[in-house]
């Protein structure tokens, strides 16, 4: 467990290093996330407390934006001038891209399946 | 010569040992009620302990600094588990391979409906221009929303808690719009939960199943990438049209 999480400190380091000295607007994590993955992928093998600890913190997700959630409600001030187009259209805005993006994805999975049916590649597994 | 209790919360309220107690126990306390809810996504243990939080802070007249002080340990770990979502996402190597294009296509078309329809409404219902630009990156995580806003001329406080809001009303509205629509598969739903609503559905998704929360996790992480690019383009063919 200390291993893996030093392993995650690590490649969020790289991440923050490389995004510094590129100068870039992406947050160092995701850098490091996307380094951690190819990493993963060349050697093809994931160690079991890796994949542990990396599920304990995921499992408790929620958590993490707690502290960020409390700040952000005592700003709560700068939204009332506007709430009602700022409440409607985040709302509103955030089911239609939901809806929208699910709805493309799955007809571009069904879609598909129909067109390579009889090829046989019975890829993509239903969850 | 024992200590009065304004004496303890004088000592107290300055170590971070408080804030960082209280965050946990206010998450677990949000955690138990949604637990025997039945999970049920209206009590969003994010919403239940942020409230909570913020309703304790209001009535002892804590300052967000002192709180921050000790919660900052567990905001600190947002680092660390975004770079283990490469874990899920290597589990899921397999299917998102098969899946690359699906996959891409609903990116653009998600991404630009979260932009355009977040603008447009508010636009329709009279928001100032500021306030507009705030909101056109509100569906990506912070950090990436914040520095779009930056750059537009927008405000990156507003757009903060824009993105939360945001976050919170995906998370809890998901069940019922994926349920809505008849989508059943976990990668899809997933992709469209962290997509729309970034690291809170990606956790809301996690709480589902690992395929769910895998592909939330890469929903999110390309959406940040796509709306940073968007949202200058379309800004400017706005600009050009108006």
């Amino acid at each position: 467990m200390l291993g893996a999480l030093t392993t995650l400190l690590v490649f969020q380091l790289l991440g923050e290093v490389i995004v510094q000295f590129g100068g870039w607007p992406i947050p160092g994590p995701v850098i490091g996330l996307l380094l951690l993955f190819f990493t993963l992928v060349l050697r093809g093998a994931l160690a079991e407390p890796l994949r542990d600890t990396a599920n304990g913190i995921l499992q408790h997700l929620s958590l993490l934006f707690v502290p960020a959630g409390v700040g952000v409600m005592v700003h709560f001030s700068r939204v009332s001038g506007e709430w009602l187009p700022i409440l409607a259209a985040t709302i509103v805005s955030t089911a239609l891209a939901m809806g929208v993006s699910a709805l493309v994805m799955q007809w571009m999975i069904r879609r598909r399946k129909q067109g390579h049916g009889r090829s046989g590649d019975g890829e993509g597994g239903g969850a | 010569m024992t200590p009065r209790i304004s004496d303890v919360w004088v000592y107290l309220s300055t170590t971070p040992l408080l804030g960082l107690t209280m965050t946990l126990l206010a998450y677990q306390a949000a955690y138990w009620v949604y637990q025997r809810a039945g999970f049920n996504p209206l009590l969003n243990p994010v919403l239940l302990a942020v409230a909570m939080l913020v309703t304790a802070l209001h009535f002892t007249g804590t300052p967000y600094a002192t709180y921050f002080d000790g919660a900052q340990f567990v905001h600190f770990l947002l680092g660390p588990a975004t770079v283990a979502l490469a874990v899920p996402l290597y589990l899921q190597f397999g299917r998102l391979k098969t899946l690359a294009f699906p996959l891409l296509v609903a990116l653009l078309a998600g991404s630009v409906t979260a932009i355009v329809s977040a603008v447009g409404v508010a636009w329709l219902l009279g928001a100032s221009s500021s306030t507009l630009l705030s909101l056109a990156p509100k569906s990506v995580t912070t950090p990436i929303a914040m520095g779009i806003a930056e750059k537009l001329g927008g405000i990156p406080s507003l757009t903060a808690v824009l993105v939360m809001f945001t976050g919170v009303s995906g998370a809890v509205m998901a069940k019922y719009v994926l349920d809505g629509l008849r989508i059943t598969d976990h990668g899809v739903r997933g992709f469209a939960a962290g997509l729309s609503a970034h690291g809170i559905g990606t956790a809301r998704a996690f709480q589902v199943s690992e395929q769910a929360g895998a592909f939330a996790g890469l929903g999110m992480g390309l959406n940040g990438l796509v709306t940073a690019l968007l949202v200058p383009l379309l800004l400017v063919i706005w600009r050009w049209f108006a």
